[in-house]
């Protein structure tokens, strides 16, 4: 466990690190209102054939990370601050034409909601041959070859004759794995998948999720996983991040986090999730209030207002200092002064995924 | 006019309900071309005081099945029998009456509230049409205690849906449906539309009201966790009809029927060593459409257990197999006892044909349930 005890978030030049975010911050502006800080200081690396959870509830900026990432942002209205490197490469203020270069052929991304990110007007075929002739130099028909290639690798039946067909014509699980398809066409060395599971229903969720699992393994891409569903982040992500009002304010590897989960509010939302494999009458125990309580972050822990373990010193007013993200044994950061406590010797389970 | 079994028994008893909703075509003239079978014969019954939990996927006719028991659809066939009455017999007035004691929590809490109504306009309505209350000063004190019971402070009385989060307008919902004193409450996917922090709060909610109110819940959800936390009995449905019927605890420690099986194992849970350990069963393809069902198992098209015999043609009953578990497969003796092994979703694909989806004249428009659209398609 020591050997992997090297602190993320970091500058850290030893890591192969494919992507590496500092500080990244989107302000949204408008005339006449208070600006809104969506994304507040996040960092986080992610090394090739590694997967990276962003977990948070609606709100909590994980969609706005992944569009900064991807420079996906209008320009009008918005202040992107920070730094996001892409294998070498400075993409926060990039110029359009490296921005495009990159995106689709190196990096690529998985939208939530497959209708909506597919043009309704055109066949599926088109829509994956236009990134293959784009990016890879291919003629029409050595790109539809690939294509049918690429549909019949995400297990779309009959690749064929689905190149034909418009997106309405397609099931919502078939229009994901098409979009996914879409992604996949140049081999990118990093994915972006937002909510890629969320529109579906759990049997194709289940088929999607192995997909991208043998994609990670198979061909050593970086996947950065954008979910609201912790069951989907223990299953898939090596490292997660948990974010809250704009910030992260937890890290750690997935078993340490699901073991031992330090932040009032990592563990409110585990101990509010009702569990497949647990007995009708575990009770539940929700967080109180919802997100739309949180205070900003220079006044304060934005989760003290819902929190339980919220001390005088959690507000910036009394302590001096806003609460930082902190170094929290190996492997692990915490932004909180008054974390949840585990009794150190953990049960049998916990202590042999701990180990790992 | 009232029955003897009024006040005794299950109090609500769903039997050979079928939903068929017509495709039409055409512009001049208006012909049918064939039916998509929502809700395809399903028996249930439902204790008072309990909770019945419908689960399966999109498309599968759950939330129709809900609507046609509370006759927002008109059943094309069966009886739905609530509290000793033919809900389906009635109509009119005596209609209006019944659906008093039977309410409904939509999916959508921003979608089923009116913008421009303010929440005292939007919880008075319903006692003002019943006719209940006493007065204005009755529906006042009503009003606030409703409020109160669904945790929301008096201040919310002037404010408009738009003003509230997502939890907080699902607890405007639940207050409607509770203020005429229902006997049963029928939630349609209650929490799928919130937050996960939040979606325990209203979890939470319904279980207390349920125990202090002595309602009959009938919870129509895709999330297996949470029908199995609030649910007395689970019913699983796929392709218009039960499949699987049990106790809750008995549904998920012994699954019977493949598709349950395939259902579980698909959830994940929100623990890395559990994840790592438990079986996957993995499905091939899509929900076939429910316009062109297929023949005799309707899961026989994505069975991993699917065998050379019966499953092809002949349709399986719902049989009891152990007390009050119910299911609808030929095999499931040998499936329990490990005497048949599943084949792996590309063997289950290859058998099937290479195109997984049932094709026909009526694909297109049956795409809408297929897609996950959870409405019924409307009639005209």
């Amino acid at each position: 466990m020591s050997i992997e005890a090297v602190p993320t978030g970091g500058a850290d030049p030893g890591q192969s690190s494919v992507l590496e975010v500092e500080e990244l911050a989107v302000t949204f502006t408008r005339r006449g209102e208070a600006a809104t800080r969506a994304v507040d200081g996040v960092s986080f690396a992610v090394a090739a054939g590694e997967t990276i959870g962003l977990v948070g509830e609606s709100g909590c900026g994980k969609s706005v990370t992944s569009l900064a990432i991807m420079g996906l942002l209008p320009r009008r209205g918005v202040q992107v601050s920070g730094s996001v490197r892409f294998g070498g490469t400075e993409l926060v203020g990039a110029a359009d034409r490296t921005l495009r270069e990159l995106r689709g052929a190196d990096m690529a991304m998985v939208f939530q909601d497959p209708l909506s990110s597919l043009n309704p007007t055109v066949p599926i075929g088109t829509q994956v041959t236009e990134v293959l002739v784009e990016h890879e130099d291919l003629n029409r028909k050595q790109a539809t070859a690939e294509a049918i290639d690429l549909l019949d690798r995400v297990g779309i039946p009959d690749p064929a004759r689905r190149l034909k067909e418009y997106p309405h014509q397609l099931s919502g699980g078939m229009r994901q794995r098409a979009l996914i398809a879409m992604a996949l066409a140049c081999s990118p060395r990093l994915l972006i998948a937002d909510e890629p599971t969320t529109a579906l229903d759990v049997t194709i969720q289940a088929q999607i999720l192995e997909l991208l699992r043998e994609l990670v393994q198979g061909s050593g891409t970086a996947l950065v996983m954008i979910t609201h569903d912790l069951g989907v982040v223990a299953g898939l992500c090596d490292r997660v991040h948990v974010m809250y009002a704009g910030k992260i304010i937890e890290s750690a590897d997935r078993h340490d986090l699901f073991a031992r989960p330090r932040q009032p509010y990592t563990g409110g939302l585990l101990a509010s999730v009702p569990r497949l494999d647990a007995g009708r009458g575990t009770p539940l125990t929700p967080i109180r209030g919802s997100a739309r309580d949180a205070i900003p972050w220079a006044e304060g822990c934005a989760f003290a207002p819902r929190c339980d373990n919220a001390q005088d010193d959690c507000l910036t007013e009394v302590s001096g200092s806003t609460v930082p993200l902190e170094y929290d044994g190996p492997g692990r950061e915490l932004r909180c002064r008054h974390p949840l406590t585990h009794p150190p010797v953990a049960s049998g389970a916990t202590a042999s995924g701990a180990a790992r | 006019m009232t029955p003897p079994e009024q006040g005794t028994g299950p109090l609500l008893r769903v039997e050979g309900l079928e939903v068929h909703f017509p495709i039409r075509r055409g512009v001049v003239f208006d012909r049918t071309v064939g039916h998509v079978r929502a809700v395809d014969g399903v028996d249930l019954s439902i204790d008072r005081g309990t909770t019945y939990g419908l689960v399966g996927e999109s498309g599968c006719g759950k939330s129709t099945l809900g609507r046609a028991v509370l006759r927002l659809v008109e059943p094309t066939a069966g009886r739905v029998v609530f509290d000793g009455t033919d809900v389906a017999s009635l109509a009119g007035e005596p209609l209006r009456h019944m659906r008093r004691r039977m309410q409904m929590v939509f999916q959508d809490p921003l979608g089923s509230l009116d913008p421009r109504q303010n929440v005292e306009s939007l919880l008075s309505e319903p006692l003002r049409a019943h006719g209940l209350g006493g007065g204005r000063e009755g529906i006042a004190a009503k009003i606030r205690g409703l409020l109160d019971a669904v945790g929301l402070p008096a201040a919310a009385l002037r404010r408009y849906p738009h003003e509230f989060s997502g939890g907080q307008r699902q607890r405007i919902g639940i207050a409607r449906a509770i203020s005429l004193e229902p006997d049963l409450l029928i939630a349609d996917e209650p929490v799928s539309a919130l937050d996960v922090s939040v979606q325990a709060q209203v979890v939470n909610l319904l279980e207390e009201l349920q125990q202090r109110l002595g309602l009959t819940f009938l919870v129509i959800a895709h999330d297996l966790a949470v029908v199995r936390h609030i649910s007395d009995v689970v019913g699983v449905m796929y392709l218009g009809s039960l499949v699987e019927q049990a106790p809750s605890d008995a549904i998920y420690d012994q699954p019977l029927h493949p598709y349950t099986r395939a259902l579980m194992s698909a959830v994940p849970v929100p623990d890395p060593v559990v994840e790592e350990r438990r079986e996957r069963i993995l499905l091939a393809g899509d929900l076939p459409s429910p316009a062109n069902p297929p023949s005799g198992c309707r899961f026989h098209t994505r069975c991993p257990w699917r065998q050379e015999t019966r499953c092809d043609d002949e349709a399986p009953a719902l049989r009891e197999l152990a007390p009050g578990h119910l299911v609808s497969c030929h095999w499931a003796e040998e499936i329990r006892d490990g005497r048949l092994a599943p084949k792996s979703p590309e063997e289950v694909a290859a058998s099937q044909g290479v195109s997984i989806r049932a094709t026909g004249v009526a694909d297109i428009e049956s795409d809408a349930l297929v897609q996950g659209v959870d409405q019924p398609i409307e009639r005209t």
